[in-house]
């Protein structure tokens, strides 16, 4: 059995797991900071920064003793590399780095969306490439096609906002707490996802990618038209038919992407896939389709250290280790090896 | 006393290893700030260079600040990462003490001093009596301007040390009324061996649990500041 012990710091979780052979979780510790941003309206990189300096020692302690295992007898340390907050980013990368030089162990550097990605590999064991997946956090929208293991396919990104930053930004000008996706998640239960028009943007010259911030824009103009006119805002349908235009785009393409490839399987990552009306929607078109739909449980779509050991594995089978020179990067795309 | 001992907190990036009697070795570099990717190679090559045992290590020495925040994270972190694998504590040195133990020859005032940007420095004064290091002012994040009535209160020479006495050379000459030196360059910045000997004067008393050890940044970060700022704007 490989034990990877795995470490993740690149926003505001500070987390550390220990994954047998890349599919099995052993501990899942998350020592979230989102009381202290709360504070803030959004997560702020310095105090992030500084609070996985006072936890870091202690979470990776509390994973090793959860998993019944020692440093030594695991045989690798996995740590995030980026993409992320860098200054966040190389609190978790700095450790690991002290960890694997005294403890002498291999170090995996790992990238933070294919983590997401790997999410699933937790979640079904039995799951093998290739698929489609849509990784949508409050830093990232992506799609790809999972080709192998550790072969990703880009097919589309966020130009500008990521989803779930939009998401954030308009539960903010609805005067809803942070963080904005569960706010407006929940809010939308409430509301009539068709009583506003929102755009769906297109993206001149890609099929693919995705544009939220004139969605963002729209949505403030409406709130400012309001105003202005002395209107009450109906904020539980503003929720909903926002949510509506994001999960709009974000389905057309995945499906658009699932029907050229004729995959079996779709699959969902990233913390703005806990959504419950994005998954239903995805359900739904999978079913149609008569297409399996693959998403990680909730507490694994958020950012967490599991998903950074199963994707860890990946590398550590085929014999792809980090020198102690690793560094923080924190605009790597998917795919891309520092 | 068997020390690792790392400063990131400044340019330069720093390690040492001291046996209690000799530093063993010490490789400092002043090129590009990347201590990010250059710090642990740089320990990993002194220790094989020297053949260091790492299990019989007592305690991993750290700058525990003021300096760049995020400096003083990546050596902090590495050196918890450290202390973690090899299940030793943290011997945490204020970085402006380790710089003070550049000089311990000189007689008179030492003033460390780092930019710590928006016109201020992160100074203070103290001075050695004999091998004991006595502090006249604690450090702290201070106007320059102020730092250097504070110096021109007295008449003992005083002698600048850090990277803050290159970025204020100028307001420093024309500030000072006091009798006063600049550090010559082989002396002037962080090194990881100051460090270690200064830890060494600490002893065993001044170590902290790894889980514990955190930087003194003596500086909130801008959100905080802005933050208690409309609070106590707000509540006036």
């Amino acid at each position: 059995m490989v034990r990877i012990l795995a470490i993740e710091s690149s926003c505001d979780e500070t987390a550390a797991a220990v994954i047998a052979d890349g599919r099995e979780i052993l501990s899942n510790v998350i020592s979230s900071q989102i009381d202290i941003h709360t504070l803030y309206g959004g997560v702020v990189p310095e105090i992030a920064s500084r609070k996985h300096m006072e936890r870091i020692k202690r979470v990776v302690d509390r994973a090793l003793a959860d998993a019944g295992t020692e440093l030594s007898d695991v045989d690798a340390i996995a740590v995030t590399s980026g993409p992320g907050l860098v200054g966040a980013l190389l609190v978790g990368v700095s450790y690991a780095k002290g960890l694997a030089f005294a403890g002498r162990k291999p170090l995996i550097g790992v990238h933070h969306i294919e983590g997401h990605v790997c999410a699933n590999f937790l979640n079904r064991p039995s799951l093998e490439p290739p698929f489609p997946c849509l990784i949508v956090s409050g830093g990232h929208t992506t799609l790809a096609r999972v080709t192998g293991y550790g072969e990703y396919e880009v097919l589309g990104r966020s130009r500008d906002d990521a989803a779930g930053e939009a998401f954030d930004k308009v539960a903010r000008a609805l005067g809803l707490p942070y963080p904005g996706g569960p706010a407006i998640d929940k809010l939308s239960c409430e509301g009539n996802p068709e009583a506003i028009e929102f755009p769906h943007a297109k993206v001149d010259g890609s099929e693919y990618d995705f544009s939220f911030s004139g969605l963002k824009s729209a949505v403030l103009n409406h709130l400012n038209s309001c105003r202005m006119q002395g209107q009450e805002v109906a904020t539980a349908d503003v929720a909903a038919s926002f949510q509506k235009a994001v999960i709009d785009v974000l389905l057309s393409h995945s499906m658009l992407a699932l029907e050229r490839s004729g995959d079996k399987r779709f699959a969902l990552a990233g913390g703005v896939s806990a959504n419950r009306h994005l998954r239903a929607a995805f359900e739904e078109a999978c079913k149609e389709r008569g297409v399996e739909l693959i998403c990680p449980e909730p507490v694994l779509c958020t950012d967490n250290a599991a998903m950074i050991g199963a994707a860890a594995y990946i590398e550590y089978q085929k014999g792809h280790f980090s020198d102690l020179d690793l560094n923080a990067y924190p605009a790597l795309r998917l795919g891309e090896r520092p | 006393m068997k020390l690792i001992a790392i400063d990131s907190s400044g340019n330069v990036a720093s390690v040492a290893l001291f046996d209690g009697e000799k530093v063993l070795g010490e490789y400092s570099v002043d090129h590009k700030k990347t201590h990010s990717v250059t710090l642990l190679p740089m320990l990993k090559e002194l220790t094989e260079r020297v053949d260091y045992a790492l299990e019989e290590t007592d305690a991993v020495v750290l700058s525990s600040g003021p300096g760049s925040f995020t400096g003083l994270r990546i050596g902090g972190a590495a050196g918890k990462g450290i202390a973690a694998a090899l299940g030793c504590p943290i011997l945490p040195v204020p970085t402006l003490e380790g710089l003070c133990f550049r000089l311990p020859e000189w007689q008179g005032r030492i003033c460390p001093m780092l930019d710590a940007r928006r016109s201020q420095v992160y100074s203070g004064i103290w001075r050695f009596e004999g091998e004991e290091l006595i502090c006249i002012e604690p450090g702290k994040a201070l106007a320059l301007e102020e730092m250097l009535d504070m110096l021109n209160r007295s008449e003992e020479e005083v002698i600048f040390l850090g990277d803050g006495c290159d970025r204020y050379r100028e307001a420093i000459e024309a500030g000072m009324r006091t009798g006063y030196r600049i550090a010559p360059a082989h002396l002037r910045y962080q090194s990881a061996a100051a460090l270690a000997v200064r830890a060494a004067s600490l002893g065993n008393a001044a170590f902290v649990a790894a889980d514990d050890f955190a930087p003194e940044y003596l500086r909130q970060s801008q959100a905080e500041r802005e933050r208690a700022e409309r609070l106590a704007g707000s509540g006036s």
